[in-house]
């Protein structure tokens, strides 16, 4: 591990600075409530979904080239898999909701 | 866990960094399918964040204030754990034990602030039986505390560890998973304040 140079002190500081603004924001937006709810709402999962990406990235050091493939392989799958199951429950689950409540 | 299995690898190049790897992508295997759990279970609250069955909303019971400061726990503790595992690499025992103390306090500071609000809104009778939400909010938002509770455990026994039997290849290797650990508990909570908290604030 001590040639990849990108997993020390500076990665962890970066990725702090980065989480902090990246949760600052979404907090700020909801305690001033300066957006309408949607646009909050839109603001919170973009940088939420950023958030995850600098963790992986920053925290678990994530990357095309030093990460196993075997680890990006299950990463993918693993994504599928929660694609499937919570999107279709959503489908199922909203669904059901709109033809009981008319 | 025995030292015994390190010599029980194939004959690789490196037999230990070899064991190191494998290991290393069982418990990535785990991660994910704890993943997926949490995956669900974000799904469960969504569907069911409506249906308070006339008791309180996520409005009248979460606090903006509360939630920021856990979630500034956790993510310094991530940090801190990061620091534990940079000076595992350069072989400084103290420092270890140092940051990993430091870790736990900060993930011991997490817990007590979730388990201070869940008793709040309990003692309010916004407990997890008062309806669908509640249900799914105390098992999405327990499960992660009861997470960070595990890895508070694991953290005093690497800090043992440590202590006991220095910063071994095995050692080592396990530090690294439960760094995966730690800070996938940090991406889980990330999940917890924007899909719990924040909108529910709005």
């Amino acid at each position: 591990m001590e040639n990849q140079p990108d997993h020390g002190l500076r990665s962890y500081l970066i990725g702090l600075i980065l989480a902090v603004v990246l949760t600052a924001i979404p907090f700020w937006v909801v305690a001033t409530h300066a957006l309408p709810p949607q646009r909050a709402l839109l603001l919170i999962g973009i940088a939420a979904l950023l958030q995850v990406l600098v963790h992986l990235k920053f925290f678990l050091h994530l990357n095309f080239t030093s990460t196993p493939k075997e680890n990006l392989l299950a990463i993918v799958f693993t994504a599928v898999l929660i694609f499937i199951m919570v999107g279709g429950s959503f489908w199922i689950m909203f669904d059901l909701h709109t033809r009981m409540a008319v | 866990m025995s030292s015994a299995a390190l010599h029980a690898t194939p004959s690789g190049h490196d037999g230990a960094a070899a064991t190191h790897e494998q290991r290393a992508l069982g418990f990535w295997l785990y991660l994910m399918g704890d993943a997926v759990i949490f995956a669900l279970l974000f799904a469960t609250y969504v569907i069911m964040v409506n249906n308070t069955a006339g008791g309180p909303a996520g409005k009248d019971l979460f606090d903006l204030r509360n939630a920021a400061l856990e979630t500034v726990l956790l993510l310094v503790s991530s940090t801190t754990f990061g620091f534990a595992s940079l000076s595992a690499r350069t072989g400084n025992r103290g420092a270890v034990v140092f940051w990993l103390l430091v870790t736990f306090a900060l993930g011991a500071g997490f817990v007590f602030l979730e388990i201070r609000e869940f008793a709040g809104m309990i003692a309010a009778g916004a407990g997890p039986d008062r309806s669908g939400f509640l249900s799914a909010f105390f098992t999405l938002v327990g499960t992660h505390g009861v997470h960070v509770s595990m890895g508070l455990v694991w953290i005093l026994i690497m800090c043992g560890q440590v202590m006991t039997k220095g910063l071994s290849v095995p050692v080592v290797s396990r530090l690294f998973r439960l760094g995966l650990f730690w800070h996938f508990l940090d991406i889980a909570w990330v999940g917890i304040f924007s899909i719990v908290y924040l909108p529910g604030l709005l």
